[in-house]
């Protein structure tokens, strides 16, 4: 099953360039349906990033970031080839992680 | 797809899939290799700057995030379009030549909660990040960027044919 999440970490020198992106709806509370009826709010609240057992990078959002959210960050410290892991929870409480390579 | 919108928080079914597999391999004395925790997201969700993202105008959200008064910096650059012709997606970036960066927030003046975005930033993370947001109408940017004890700004106008928070 595919992830809910999309990775590209790239090694150039001694940072690594992360790219990622996730299939989330990211509904504000304020965009009503097609009956009139207004959409809950549902929307990513943190995307933690961790290298080696640290983490490079967290995201705290809110319901204005757009939906499918697109994250670009970049760290130092990796090698080529080194496990990245993602993971997202949301206001919900739902969640999906991934581990993507350095490359 | 799986996102087990029913399941409790931090309970749910991946979780205890993965709990047990590293149970398994802990048992098997290879806890030392075992892959990083995947829930860390769930673990950070506690620090979740919920005050900050419920307050309903821009001063008072950095009061909620950061308990001070920002002073504008050339230091800290904002980029955002000019015009934006969606407002579902505003493709904005922060970066930062300072020191010691701590932390980076994104601000829409005009959104009903403005708080947008906050990134805190470990060593050796670069102060730059890049996103996409929603803007209601056209409004103020702000960038924010917590140095030392201090935290700077950068804001710009960035204007919207349409909006993006429905209505």
């Amino acid at each position: 099953m595919a992830s809910t999440i999309r990775m590209r970490a790239v090694l150039s020198g001694d940072t690594t360039e992360v790219q990622a992106l996730v299939q989330h709806p990211m509904d504000s509370g304020f965009v009503k349906d097609s009956h009139g009826e207004l959409i809950p709010p549902h929307y990513i609240e943190v995307v933690a990033f961790e290298h080696a057992g640290k983490p490079v990078f967290t995201a705290y959002w809110g319901p204005a970031v757009s939906k499918d959210p697109y994250i670009k960050f970049s760290f130092k410290g990796a090698q080529k080839g080194d496990d990245l892991t993602v993971s997202w929870v949301d206001n919900k409480g739902a969640t999906d992680s991934f581990v993507g390579k350095i490359q | 797809m799986k996102q087990n919108a029913g399941a409790a928080p931090g309970r749910t079914r991946r979780a205890v899939v993965q709990a047990a597999i590293a149970g398994a391999l802990a048992g098997a004395g290879l806890a030392a290799a075992a892959p990083a925790t995947p829930a860390l997201a769930a673990a950070d969700a506690g620090k979740w700057p919920k005050d900050a993202f419920a307050q309903k105008t821009e001063a008072d959200a950095i009061k909620a995030l950061y308990g001070k008064t920002p002073e504008p910096s050339e230091k800290v650059s904002l980029d955002a379009p000019e015009i934006a012709e969606n407002g579902a997606v505003v493709p904005i970036s922060v970066s930062t030549t300072l020191a010691n960066v701590t932390s980076i927030a994104i601000l829409v003046a005009e959104n009903p909660f403005p708080l947008a975005a906050n990134y805190p930033i470990p060593p050796g993370t670069a102060p730059a990040v890049s996103n996409r947001l929603k803007m209601a109408k056209t409004s103020k940017v702000i960038a924010l960027v917590a140095s030392g004890d201090k935290v700077f700004s950068a804001s710009k106008e960035v204007k919207v044919t349409v909006g993006g928070c429905g209505g």
